[in-house]
């Protein structure tokens, strides 16, 4: 009954799934809307699994997407599938002693990732605590500070996003693999493949990942046109969606948006292989810390302080 | 084969006013959860109350009930078929139907659960990419649906014998009913395994949920079918003797012991250690910060729980309908808030990022609900109607 994508096709079995998927063909068509003579829809809704797309499925794919998203949103827009470097693992850090909890990163990955204006998604949450005894105390968090000035006297700031684990549990419990981690270590979504049943978000400690609740809404004059398949495409409503370390742009050797935008430079993005990195310089000479350490998830998304307190707030 | 299909209609068709009257309640029931589903499936599930806090609701508190209920059916497979306890045997096919209705609903919630029901084809193997061994959802998605054939396999070639005036074959039959007491212990392991096998909610990371899970459903399923044999026995001519329901009745005060004493021992696992992972479960006993909505439907399941438990003790006050249909009712109840709202909502809060979203289900999710328990009670009553009606020789094949 196992069917690992991650060992890959052999020929004989595309031959019978396919023949397969034909023989669903004629059992789902009772499900879908009547009316729809659009041919498009339905190679939209028997569309394999991604790993499971050859190389010309993938390229007629992104040219019909490109189209259709071009004719929606009244701009040129490119779908690519830019794939993992070789020898690349991206790992994250992020300056406590630095954030100031001014939420330009969140607003920086809503726009570069064309999250969902309304319902509104963000992948980026800021938690706000109370400089005491309790630290990194949860449940004494708030997430909708609203201030005047930020950061405010007596607290500090945890932005929190996906962790892209190197043991992901919603990726283990995903009933239709439609999630995985990428060999650069980035967890994707094929939003083409996800059910919705939402047992990744269960499953995640890190309320990492969102759902559409709704159909996602992205203004025209908003949409970033250059996507990538497995990130910041426009997605669907009832499906997941979560942080890919901007897959559009580090596969491209970019920093992350929220990297980019950060005004104190407390966002620090690199490749965990490379003993020459920023990232790797912050692991040797910092103390970092993880969150939720004892769950065994493994993170690459590390916290640490390069000041030390008191810090001027 | 044509027969056999006038015979069924001829059989559904006719019945008293209540049974008419009852039939009809069920299709408006069901015709107004399918105006809603289509605002749903139209909008999105943004028409329920649930968000990303707390991203499954009432539907999944439902289907996790359910589960329990249908494994419920194999309390009365066991000792009719094994043991040959012939006072429960003639109702052990009601049994399957109730189990067969049961895994229907079951599935019905999880498909109007679902974000994008209309890709359900990708949960099937090979077409689809079913995540089998990893994902214990598909893991559920396996033993449900073995778990429904079996039943249908089960019960239809026990009433087909004997709508054809044969007596079945125990020794056929035997291999079948002998895997299905595995297959009830299973979906519902499997789906406190759901929960259970979830680090990030230490509400339900713990290694009792299982065993819980099955005392609590070997209470709540026997219990709805004390209730409904009794319906049954007074409105047609199938014969289920007192005995017989006394028994069932004595099953369920062990299985509402045992429910019990599970409950205890996680209560004091968590108060007398009280770390931090106590916040879920003070949100559902206690409040936090000003929480409590669930606070009293909580106190008010252990209540229900706990009488009905010292009703069905006494053999005085089992043995005695007033008291034992009480009793029933109160654990029907007690164990749908216990293991329904009370088990899933608390694993959402507090959030993993530590936020209360207090959820409660709103108009539309209430009535969808609504119509799915009347399709399932649909289907109970179509298919108890056609056993009932070749068990009692009604509907038989003319010789």
């Amino acid at each position: 009954m196992s069917d690992d994508i991650q060992k890959g096709n052999d020929k004989h079995k595309v031959t019978r799934r396919k023949f397969l998927a034909g023989f669903a063909a004629g059992v789902a068509a009772l499900s879908m809307p009547l009316g729809n003579a659009d041919a498009s829809i339905w190679e939209e809704y028997f569309r394999q699994h991604f790993k499971r797309l050859d190389k010309d499925e993938l390229k007629k794919i992104l040219t019909n997407l490109d189209k259709e998203l071009s004719e929606k949103f009244g701009k040129k827009v490119t779908v690519k599938v830019t794939p993992p470097i070789d020898n690349v693992e991206f790992g994250y850090a992020l300056d406590l002693s630095r954030c100031i909890g001014c939420r330009r990163c969140v607003y920086a990955c809503v726009d570069e990732n064309n999250q969902s204006r309304n319902p509104q998604i963000q992948w980026i949450k800021v938690l706000e605590f109370e400089k005491n005894e309790k630290w990194l105390d949860l449940e004494g968090s708030n997430r909708y500070y609203n201030v005047e000035k930020v950061p405010e006297k007596g607290r500090f700031y945890v932005p929190v996003q996906c962790q892209q684990c190197k043991n992901p549990q919603c990726v283990r419990v995903c009933p239709v693999q439609a999630t995985w981690k990428e060999p650069d270590g980035i967890v994707v979504v094929d939003y083409n493949w996800c059910v919705g049943c939402r047992f990744c978000m269960a499953a995640c400690p890190y309320g990492a990942r969102s759902f559409n609740w709704g159909r996602p809404n992205i203004p025209k004059e908003e949409l970033n046109p250059v996507m990538h398949y497995l990130g910041n495409r426009p997605r669907y409503k009832g499906v997941v969606e979560k942080c890919t370390f901007c897959i559009q742009r580090s596969r491209e050797g970019r920093y992350t948006a929220c990297v980019e935008v950060c005004p104190v430079g407390a966002r620090k993005f690199g490749n965990l292989l490379d003993p020459a990195s920023e990232i790797r310089y912050i692991l040797e000479n910092f103390r970092v810390f993880r969150l939720k350490e004892e769950l065994n998830t493994n993170p690459k998304f590390f916290y640490f302080f390069s000041m030390g307190f008191p810090v001027k707030s | 084969m044509f027969e056999a299909t006038k015979g069924i209609l001829r059989t559904l068709i006719t019945g008293g006013k209540a049974y008419k009257l009852w039939m009809m309640s069920l299709f408006v029931f069901i015709a107004v959860a399918i105006v809603l589903l289509a605002k749903q499936a139209d909008q999105g599930l943004i028409v329920t109350n649930m968000r990303d806090q707390v991203s499954w609701g009432w539907y999944i508190a439902n289907f996790t009930f359910l589960v329990g209920v249908a494994a419920a059916a194999v309390v009365l497979v066991v000792p009719a078929y094994l043991y040959h306890w012939e006072p429960i045997k003639e109702i052990v096919i009601l049994g399957e139907m109730m189990a067969i209705a049961a895994v229907s609903m079951c599935l019905m919630f999880v498909t109007v659960d679902m974000g994008s029901p209309e890709r359900f084809w990708h949960l099937i193997p090979k077409i689809g990419l079913l995540n089998f061994p990893q994902s214990i959802l598909a893991w559920d998605v396996v033993v449900l649906n073995i778990y429904l054939i079996l039943n249908m396999i089960i019960g239809g070639y026990a009433l087909y014998k004997l709508y054809r005036n044969e007596h079945y074959s125990t020794k056929l039959l035997m291999p079948f009913i002998i895997f299905s007491i595995p297959a009830a212990i299973s979906i519902h392991t499997v789906t406190a395994f759901l929960y259970a096998g979830l680090p990030a909610r230490p509400f339900w990371n713990g290694a009792i949920l299982a065993p819980r899970f099955i005392a609590s459903a070997f209470c709540s399923g026997p219990a709805f079918m004390l209730i409904l044999f009794q319906i049954i026995r007074k409105r047609t001519s199938f014969r289920i003797t007192d005995q017989a329901l006394f028994k069932i009745g004595e099953i369920i005060a062990y299985a509402m012991s045992l429910n019990l004493f599970f409950l205890v021992a996680e209560l004091f696992k968590e108060h007398y250690s009280a770390t931090a992972h106590i916040a879920s479960l003070e949100y559902l006993w206690s409040g936090l910060h000003g929480h409590n909505q669930l606070v009293p439907w909580i106190w008010t399941a252990i209540t229900f729980n706990s009488i009905a438990f010292i009703l069905l003790l006494i053999p005085k006050t089992r043995e005695k309908f007033k008291t034992l249909n009480l009793a029933c009712i109160l654990i029907f109840l007690g164990v749908y808030i216990e293991k329904g709202m009370g088990l899933v909502l608390p694993g959402f809060i507090p959030d993993t990022l530590g936020e209360i979203y207090d959820y409660f289900p709103n108009a539309l999710e209430f009535w969808i609900a609504s119509g799915i328990w009347a399709a399932g009670m649909l289907i109970f009553t179509v298919l108890a109607k056609i056993a009932i009606a070749v068990n009692t020789g009604e509907l038989r094949q003319k010789v």
